[in-house]
């Protein structure tokens, strides 16, 4: 089972520069914990106590999975995830 | 150093006027390794707020596998503040995390000055760079 993660710039030096690594598992959460076996550290720069990072977008194929059940999203074989930290900011 | 165009830095003043009270927010891609910025974009500020910026999450992913498809990275990551000076807040720091980007600020508290820096952010460290305009048309 292979699932692509595509890892945005800010986070390749946790996948010792790849651009996209491969993982496998029935949900999202199941699967950022395999590639944290691979990787260590991608999975805490993704996810806090209270899930998904409010300020990390993670995609399944072409939607946002916070509309897709967060970390309980199912993943299959040939999905591809995307990673891309949010672009924000403020006044203060 | 951001070199960049005067036609292109009209954009981004223009839509930061535009925009005006709330921050406005975008992107000028180039082609990826040659810190060239050519192509326009400017984003949704999915907060439509005077004191806050994010782009929406699906615009984002769309402008960003677009890039992809065109071998473009964002080489200018634009927006406003509307009261404050054009340099970056706390906020704006502990967010820009792409790397190899030019944050341009522009301010808009003053509608008959024109203020705008640029600074790149690495590791949370801002360090201010010099804006050099050139002449040239871009899109």
């Amino acid at each position: 089972m292979a699932i692509e993660v595509r890892i945005p710039t800010i986070l390749r030096s946790l996948t010792s520069g790849a651009k996209s690594v491969e993982g496998s598992g029935d949900t999202l959460d199941a699967l950022l914990a395999d590639l944290d076996t691979r990787h260590a550290g991608l999975r805490e720069r993704l996810v806090d106590d209270s899930g998904l990072r409010r300020f990390v977008n993670v995609y399944l194929n072409d939607e946002d999975v916070r509309f897709l059940g967060g970390l309980t999203a199912p993943v299959n074989d040939g999905d591809t995830v995307t990673v891309l930290p949010a672009v924000a900011g403020g006044m203060s | 150093m951001l070199t960049v165009s005067r036609a292109l830095l009209d954009r981004v003043i223009a839509h930061a006027r535009a925009d005006h009270p709330d921050e406005a927010c975008g992107v000028i891609a180039g082609p990826a390794g040659h810190d060239r910025p050519e192509r326009f974009i400017a984003m949704t500020n999915a907060e439509r707020s005077p004191t806050f910026y994010r782009f929406d999450s699906m615009e984002q992913f769309r402008v960003w596998r677009e890039m992809d498809d065109r071998d473009e990275e964002p080489v200018v990551i634009y927006h406003s503040h509307t009261a404050t000076e054009a340099y970056p807040s706390r906020t704006d720091i502990s967010y820009a995390l792409e790397p190899s980007a030019h944050y341009l600020l522009v301010s808009t508290r003053d509608p008959d000055e024109e203020e705008v820096r640029s600074f790149r952010i690495v590791d949370g460290t801002v360090v201010e760079e010099e804006i050099l305009v050139g002449t040239e048309a871009q899109e």
